[in-house]
Formats: C-alpha cells, sequence, structure tokens
C-alpha cells in the first residue's frame, strides 16, 4: 500500500491515561528515543497527587506532555497536536489543551459504560460515538482486546496482560512517528531482566502495536521531525531533579567535600533523595532523617564536621526547617537548601508546580537573616544552579537556599553536558592553625568576602564554640551588647549583599538594551517567557528579556538595565513576589502577570498580555 | 568508641574554658561540669577530638565551658546536628548534653530516632523535672498534681519515665545517676564512654531556683540508703541500711526482702545488664518514694548490649559501592544514553 510521509517541525503529544496506565512510563520512553535522533524536546509530566486515585476517575488521570522539535524549543507547548487517552476520563480532563483538527488517538475500552460515568458522561453518550468530536482526527483503538490478542499465548492472567497495554500504544506511536523501537526494546530487557517473561510479553505488545499501525490500511500517512539544528556537542536527556543530584555530586568532587544529605521525604524534592541514594561510590552520605527539621539539622552538623551539608524539600518541609535555617545564619556555615516548591499554602497542591516561595526563602525566618537564594530555570540549567549554590555557599561561608520547582523537577531536556575537567574550581580552605596574631582562635575574624573561618573538629588548637545566640564580632563569645547587636545584623546582611562582587553582572537573554518592555522573569517561567518574547521581538517591538539566577543578592547592574525600559513586566506563578521586591528595590513600578493555577504559564497567554501592553 | 589518636596527658583544668559559667550559684550542673572535665581528662582522647552538642535550656549552655570543640544548636535538635556530625566524622567523641525539656519535649522525636539508630554518641540528659531557663514551668518528667506557674492548679500531665522511654527505642545503653554522688557520677560517664553505640545517661539534678529539692530523697544522707538502689554487674539487688535489704523477682515482680528476717541473698534478683527482660523490669521500679511500701529508685547501668552503629554500617556501603564501581565524574554526566550534534 503506497503511503504518504509527511516531515514535521514541531509536535507536541499528550499522553493521558489512568495513573495505572503507565502513560509516566510510555512518555519517557518516547522521550528517550526522541532525544537519541537529536531533536529538541521539551516534557510536561502532569500527575495526581493520590498514588492510585479511583480507576477510571477524573482526579486518576495522569498525563505526559512531550513537545519535539527540529527547531529550538524552550516549552513543552501550549496545546497539543496528538492525544492520546486511555479512557474517557483522559479524553475529558485534556480535550480544552487539543489543537482544533488534532488527532485523538483513544482506547475504546476504555470508554465502556462504566468509564463514562466514571468520568461524568451525561448516560448514553459516548464522545467517540455522538458526532462532539467531528472537529478532531478521531483513531479508534480496543487497545485492551488487541493487547490480550496478541498475549494470548503467554500464560499470564488476564491483569498481567492488560499492564503491556501502554507499549502497545508506544508501539503504534513509534510506527506513526517512524520510529526505531530499539531503545525501547532494550530497555524492557533491562528492567525486566529478571523476569524475561513480562519483558517478552511487553516487548510483543510493542511490536503488536507497531504492526498495527503497518498493516492497518486507515493510516495513510507517517510522520518524521528532523534533527535540531543545535550547537554541536554531546547531549543526554535530563530532568531536573537528576541535574541538582549531579551538580551536588559534582560540586562535592571538585570542591574535595564529602557530599552529606540530610533529608525527609516530600514531593516533588524526593528524587533527589533518591538520586543521590544511588551514588553512594562517589562517598555520598544520604541520611533519611525522622522529619524536616532533623534532615536540615543533621545536615548542619556535618557541615560544622566540614562536609557538604545539603538538605532537600518542599514548601511545607521549608516552613519546618525556618528556625535551623535561622541557625545556620548564626553559625555562619556552609549549606545547601534545596526548595523544589509546590503549590500552597500548607499542603496545597503536592504534584502541582508554583513559583511561591520566593518570600518564604527572601524573609521567612525569624529576626533579620539574610541567605543568597539562586534559582534554576530550566531542566538543564538545575545542574549549573545546584554548582553555583555550592561554590556560594563554601566560598561566603553562608547557608545558600536554591530554588526550583516541580515543573522543571520532572521536566526534561537535552543537555549539552560538560566534562569534569569543563567544570570551574570550587576550592575550600579549612583553617588549620592559628594566625600570627591569634593566641587562640578567633572564630568570626573575617576574610575580605566577610566570611569567617571553617574550621573542623579534629583540628588541634583550634577547639572552639559556636551557636545560635548573638555572638561578639571576632572572638564569637555570647554578646548581649547593644552595639555589637547592630553590628552583626549589618555585618550578616553586608556579607550576602557583597556576594554581588563575586557573581557574573545581568545579561539579557534576549533583545536590546533598551526598548519598551523589558521582561524580567526567574525559574521555570524561562521557557514560556523566551518563547513569547521572540515571538513579539519577530512582530517588530521593542521588548527584551532578562532570566534572573541570582535572586538574593542581584546582580550588581540589574538596576541599570531596568531604567532603561519604559515598563517592566514580571511574569510568575505566584501572587506577585519577585515584583514586590524589584519594586522595593529599584522603585519602579513593575507590573506582575500572575497564574496561580498550579500549572506552567503558557507562552500564548504571554504573547497576548504583551500585545495587550504594547497597544495601550 | 572508635580509636582515637592518644593525646597527651590531660588534667581536668586542660577542660575549662576562659568564658565565666553563668549557671545560678547552687545548682547541680556544676558539679556535672566538675566530673565531666575530670572524666575527660582520662579518656585518652585528644581535646580536639571531642566535640559536645547541645540544645536550648540551661543544661545546654554546657559546650560553653568545655575547652573541646562545641555547637549550642537549637532548642531539641542536639542529637540530631549529632547525628549527622557523628556519620560524617565518625572517628569523633560526640557527646549530647540535653535535658528533660530539650531532649524529651521538644526534641523527644530527635531522641527515640538517634536511640534506635545507634550512633555511637554519648547523651547526657540532666533531669531537674522542670523548666528552668524558661523560669519554672513544668516539664515532661514533672510529677503529677505539680503546681508550676503553667499549672496553678496542679499538673495534669503523666511524666515520662525516660529510662523506659529510652529502653522502647531500643538503646543500647541506658544508665541513670544523680550530681550530688561524684563518684557514681564519674564511673557512670566512664561507661557511658566506653559503650560502642548510643548511650543514655540520665542525671538526676538538682534546680535550686525553680525544683530544689527534687531528689533530696534520692541524695540526702537520711534517706539515701533506703530510697536508692545501686546496681553492679553480677551482685545482688541490695540496698538499705547496711545492705539489709535486698530485692528479688516474684515471677515479674520485684519485691523487697528483708535479710535480717531470715531472707539469705541467696534469693534475690542478680544484675545482669545484658538481659534485656530484667532490664524492662529495673526500669519500670519507678515508684512515687512517698507511696507505702514503694521500691527504692534504681542507679547505675540499667541495661547495656552490642548492635552494628549507624555511621559505621553507613561507611561500610560507602566502601562496598566503591569497589563495585569507583567514582567517575565524567560518566556520570555522560549517563548511558548520548547522542552527538556536529
Amino acid at each position: 500500500m503506497a503511503r504518504k510521509h509527511e516531515v514535521l517541525h514541531d509536535v507536541v503529544i499528550k499522553f493521558a491515561g489512568d495513573s495505572g496506565d503507565g502513560m509516566q512510563l510510555t512518555g519517557t520512553q518516547f522521550t528517550n528515543n526522541t532525544a537519541l535522533l537529536g531533536i529538541d524536546l521539551s516534557t510536561f509530566p502532569d500527575f495526581p497527587a493520590e498514588i492510585r486515585a479511583p480507576i477510571g476517575t477524573l482526579p486518576g488521570v495522569s498525563g505526559f506532555q512531550l513537545r519535539f522539535s527540529s527547531d529550538r524549543i524552550f516549552t513543552p507547548g501550549d496545546t497539543c497536536d496528538v492525544l492520546v487517552a486511555m479512557n474517557a476520563a483522559a479524553l475529558k480532563t485534556n480535550l480544552t489543551a487539543l489543537k482544533k483538527g488534532g488527532k485523538i488517538i483513544a482506547n475504546t475500552d476504555g470508554f465502556d459504560t462504566k468509564n463514562l460515568r466514571l468520568a461524568n458522561y451525561p448516560d448514553g453518550e459516548n464522545p467517540l460515538e455522538n458526532g462532539s468530536l467531528d472537529n478532531y482526527e478521531l483513531i479508534k483503538i480496543d487497545v485492551t482486546k488487541m493487547t490480550r490478542e496478541a498475549l494470548k499465548d503467554f500464560a499470564m492472567g488476564m491483569k498481567e496482560k492488560d499492564r503491556a497495554k501502554n507499549m502497545f500504544v508506544l508501539g503504534f506511536l513509534y510506527f506513526m512517528y517512524s520510529r526505531d523501537m530499539e531503545t525501547t526494546i532494550h530497555f524492557l530487557n533491562d528492567k525486566f531482566g529478571k523476569k524475561p517473561e513480562i519483558a517478552e510479553s511487553n516487548i510483543k505488545a510493542l511490536k503488536a502495536g507497531y504492526n498495527y499501525g503497518d498493516t492497518t490500511e486507515t493510516f495513510t500517512t507517517t510522520y518524521s521531525v528532523e534533527k535540531a539544528k543545535m550547537e554541536p556537542g554531546s547531549y543526554r536527556s535530563i530532568m531536573g531533579n537528576q541535574a541538582i543530584t549531579y551538580g551536588l555530586i559534582a560540586a562535592s568532587q571538585k570542591s574535595g567535600l564529602p557530599l552529606f544529605l540530610g533529608s525527609y521525604p516530600i514531593t516533588p524534592a524526593s528524587d533527589i533523595l533518591h538520586e543521590l541514594a544511588k551514588y553512594k561510590n562517589f562517598g555520598v552520605r544520604t541520611f533519611q532523617a525522622e522529619d524536616e527539621i532533623a534532615a536540615i539539622t543533621s545536615a548542619i552538623g556535618a557541615a560544622y564536621g566540614g562536609a557538604l551539608g545539603i538538605t532537600t524539600t518542599s514548601g511545607p518541609g521549608m516552613a519546618l526547617k525556618s528556625e535551623a535555617m535561622g541557625l545556620a545564619v548564626m553559625l555562619e556555615i556552609p549549606l545547601i537548601i534545596c526548595n523544589i516548591q509546590r503549590g500552597g499554602p500548607s499542603t496545597g497542591l503536592p504534584t502541582k508546580t508554583e513559583q511561591s516561595d520566593l518570600l518564604q526563602a527572601y524573609y521567612g525566618r525569624n529576626g533579620e537573616c539574610p541567605m543568597p537564594v539562586i534559582s534554576a530555570s530550566t531542566p538543564a540549567d538545575c545542574f549549573d544552579a545546584a554548582y553555583e549554590a555550592v561554590r556560594i555557599s563554601v566560598q561566603h561561608m553562608t547557608p545558600v537556599i536554591l530554588l526550583s520547582d516541580g515543573y522543571i523537577a520532572n521536566g526534561a531536556e537535552p543537555w549539552k553536558f560538560p566534562t569534569a575537567e569543563q567544570l570551574p574550581p570550587i576550592s575550600v580552605k579549612f583553617k588549620t592553625q592559628l594566625g600570627d596574631q591569634e593566641e587562640k582562635l578567633q572564630p568570626y575574624l573575617r576574610d575580605e568576602k566577610l566570611a569567617r573561618p571553617w574550621a573542623v573538629p579534629g583540628t588541634a588548637g583550634l577547639e572552639h564554640r559556636i551557636g545560635g545566640l548573638e555572638k561578639q564580632n571576632v572572638t564569637g563569645n555570647i554578646s548581649y551588647e547593644p552595639e555589637n547587636h547592630q553590628l552583626m545584623v549589618k555585618i550578616r546582611q553586608e556579607k550576602v549583599d557583597k556576594i554581588a562582587e563575586y557573581i557574573p553582572l545581568q545579561k539579557l537573554d534576549s533583545g536590546l538594551s533598551t526598548g519598551k518592555i523589558l521582561v524580567i522573569g526567574w525559574g521555570s517561567t524561562y521557557g514560556a517567557i523566551k518563547s513569547a518574547v521572540a515571538e513579539i521581538q519577530a512582530k517588530g517591538h521593542a521588548v527584551s528579556h532578562a532570566h534572573l539566577r541570582y535572586v538574593r543578592p542581584f546582580p550588581k547592574n540589574l538596576g541599570d538595565i531596568i531604567k532603561n525600559f519604559e515598563t517592566i513586566l514580571i511574569p510568575e506563578i505566584n501572587n506577585g513576589q519577585l515584583v514586590r521586591i524589584i519594586r522595593d528595590v529599584y522603585f519602579v513600578d513593575a507590573k506582575g502577570y500572575n497564574k496561580i493555577m498550579g500549572i506552567p504559564i503558557s507562552k500564548t497567554e504571554l504573547v497576548m498580555k504583551l500585545e495587550e501592553m504594547l497597544s495601550t | 568508641m572508635s580509636e582515637t589518636i592518644t593525646a597527651p596527658a590531660l588534667t581536668a583544668k586542660d577542660f575549662v574554658t576562659d568564658q565565666e559559667v553563668r549557671w545560678c550559684p547552687g545548682c547541680g550542673d556544676y558539679s556535672i561540669l566538675a566530673q565531666v572535665q575530670k572524666v575527660m581528662a582520662t579518656l585518652g582522647i585528644a581535646r580536639e577530638n571531642i566535640v559536645i552538642i547541645s540544645g536550648i535550656g540551661c543544661s545546654s549552655r554546657f559546650p560553653y565551658y568545655m575547652n573541646t570543640y562545641g555547637m549550642h544548636s537549637i532548642h531539641g535538635r542536639a542529637t540530631a546536628v549529632a547525628s549527622g556530625l557523628k556519620a560524617s566524622r565518625p572517628e569523633l567523641s560526640v557527646w549530647i548534653v540535653t535535658g528533660d525539656g530539650d531532649g524529651l519535649s521538644i526534641g523527644g522525636n530527635h531522641t527515640i530516632h538517634l536511640l534506635r539508630r545507634n550512633f555511637d554518641v554519648n547523651i547526657l540528659l540532666f533531669n531537674n523535672q522542670i523548666y528552668g531557663l524558661t523560669k519554672g514551668q513544668y516539664s515532661p518528667t514533672s510529677e503529677e498534681h505539680k503546681i508550676t506557674k503553667s499549672t496553678p492548679m496542679g499538673s495534669i500531665d503523666h511524666p515520662f519515665n525516660p529510662l523506659a522511654l529510652a529502653l522502647g527505642a531500643d538503646a543500647t545503653f541506658v544508665a541513670r545517676s544523680m550530681d550530688r554522688d561524684p563518684k557514681h557520677l564519674q564511673a557512670m560517664l566512664q561507661r557511658t564512654h566506653h559503650h560502642k553505640g548510643a548511650s543514655f545517661l540520665e542525671i538526676y539534678q538538682n534546680c535550686n531556683i525553680f525544683n530544689d529539692g527534687a531528689f533530696e530523697i534520692f541524695t540526702e544522707k537520711g534517706s539515701k540508703p533506703q530510697e536508692t538502689l545501686f546496681l553492679e554487674q553480677g551482685k545482688p539487688l541490695l540496698f538499705g541500711a547496711g545492705n539489709n535489704k535486698g530485692i528479688k523477682l516474684d515471677g515479674f515482680k520485684p519485691v523487697i526482702v528483708h535479710l535480717d528476717e531470715g531472707h539469705s541473698a541467696d534469693e534475690l534478683w542478680i544484675h545482669d545488664e545484658e538481659d534485656i527482660y530484667k532490664a524492662q523490669i529495673l526500669t519500670r521500679i519507678f515508684d512515687d518514694p512517698k507511696g507505702e511500701g514503694h521500691l527504692p529508685r534504681p542507679f547505675g547501668v540499667f541495661y547495656q548490649t552490642n548492635r552494628p552503629c549507624y555511621e559505621d554500617v553507613m561507611l561500610q556501603q560507602l566502601e562496598e559501592a566503591k569497589s563495585r564501581k569507583p567514582a567517575d565524574l565524567n560518566k556520570l554526566l555522560k549517563g548511558n544514553e548520548v547522542w552527538v550534534i556536529n
């Protein structure tokens, strides 16, 4: 049969099904397959807070959005071209995100009476049959039946067979997009090495899906996407939490400080604990503490002993750690606190993304308690942000907060990874003996950065005591002197402010250095802002984009950059946090664009916002 | 304790700092400090290898007065700070100084978790049955009906039995001593140090300002022989004037027998520190000394056993992982699936 083949530039596929349908795995497999072809990509997994919400219900829908393109892309896409709906609930929750004319690949077995009722469709109404999807290209496949049929010779039970449904769908998509299945076959053999019958049945289902596409005459067109024009080099695919892990390990290796992680499981930060626990061969010690407070205080203990102390958490855990962060500020000890933000307040939206802990990072402690804040803007950027957080922490003797969020933590993108040799050195010097003028250690005697010496237990002659009480400058002795307290508060602030002298100047991500609107972003809004600004610039508007890695202190030149624009726009996934700080620091009438829906800001809405601002 | 480098001969004075000791005159903490300084000098550990970590409370000022490494951390968290330090620096001798409020109330969670993990550290819990630093509220070890600033009609709280709690958390060393018996306290500090694993030493400490005399009945000459029972390994449980009384087990129930009334020492309970079942009964001997027919309060080592220490097993895993797969940062960064763009 003659088949057409079309080369596409940009495709967005959303895999959606019940949380037990294996959509995350399916999406990840398609992602890896895409990455290895050198196609640019961006992903957005979206899963329910419940591990297993009732099967077939709307809250139980788990989704994985993958965008891939032969152009450079920076977001997982606002709308999708293809929606894979394993059941009625998956269709219902995701249909609004599908482009008109887009393809729906529906598993008809997931649209039986029971599933339709669970998805709250009116009695007797089946969207696959009632014409309501006429504006889309509907591809109906009884995936369940065909998977069972393909596996009829396997001895396993029906439940086990049904678990391979996602592989049937994946095989079908591999056919549609002209892919080779080797990566997934290799993965399945590897994953189920000890259960060969499971590996075989999955591979069989995968091939059955592929062959179904190949032999069924309905599908007259296959597609492909070419390699993206990316900077030459070696790439791999990486997710944000994984990149933080690697950044921390790399910093530990390059600084020579053994890594200690104190952590308590919390969504969406737990993967950093899981990942780090795998790398004991790098001397990484992971301590799953009894609570968030023990997680950070154990890391403080480790840092006091000369380790690279790290704690990882999300918003509610940050709240619990605040008192200990204050201790780290008083002790002036290196410590990295990673906050993978999620929707709040309280338990909030554990699996949804938000940027609402910035003010908490800035101000959320008792007393005058300044700490540097670093933010990561994309999955791959998490590596550099983590590495930089460590550098600042150990060289300036201060705890540092690293902010990421659920969106980039679980999202993936290609990463042009560095070699160990390319990474900048992180030099750390413990104090090993008394200085010429010292009779005994002066634990709060400062260097030009205002950093105090790191003298670790086991060093003869440097025995000293430190603690959370206010201390006399230089000697570190307890002091309740009024003048001394004011001096110490000012010094601790100045020490953090001074970091601005040791970080790069702010650069514009795109656009000219003067213009009508400067869009300032931080964190995971990077891709949406970059894409929206590019689109606006292409229309000839004087709009520029600056994205902040250093949120506290700001780069020294940020104020000068701001002065050259008529208007400042700050899009954030919160109720307006950076915008308050920028207004406060630079006395500028910055405008916010705020979305607080647990989902990323889309390029489209930002373009609309910019157009609205430009037209007034 | 792990082996540490032999230090030059030290005296108690070597452990004194230039900081003025600021406890109230007459506080039991002075005696404890003196005994700790004396004992530390005999341990053969260099000062730089000793770290004392405390939380918040009167007792937690302790590190400032000890010329070693030390950290005065935050309320209740000394145990957690010490866990992280010991995990990353197993060769250090780590001591935790805490109190009944710090270690059993706000920091109770960390205390029990440290004990079950069995880090090789020493917990000195100064129990004065009151909140001193905050000026006199009842603590989790205060007796029921106690009138304090926060309980004008008497406390409704039932108190903790700290040693039973520690044993319940599977502590590998559980002991009790008191501020007013320097010799016994020194002996117990020695034992605490020499135990490999988490050592829990409860020290009865008099707060002469807010709870004066709380332990008088155990510490004063007149009542001490009748009211205290000093445990010695392999010896019968004897107490009273001239050891005229003893404890025997009637089934699972400890009962008092009078040796001068025809009972012989052969009938008595022989102390065995390694017997967990007997240790559970011993820690439960916690009678109100005002109650009729009450049992004397035991002091000494109730229980001790050996179990692998957290930091040692952690280190073993690190070594094993290194021998299986040497660390290679480039391999880690590269991963398994790489594509090249030319």
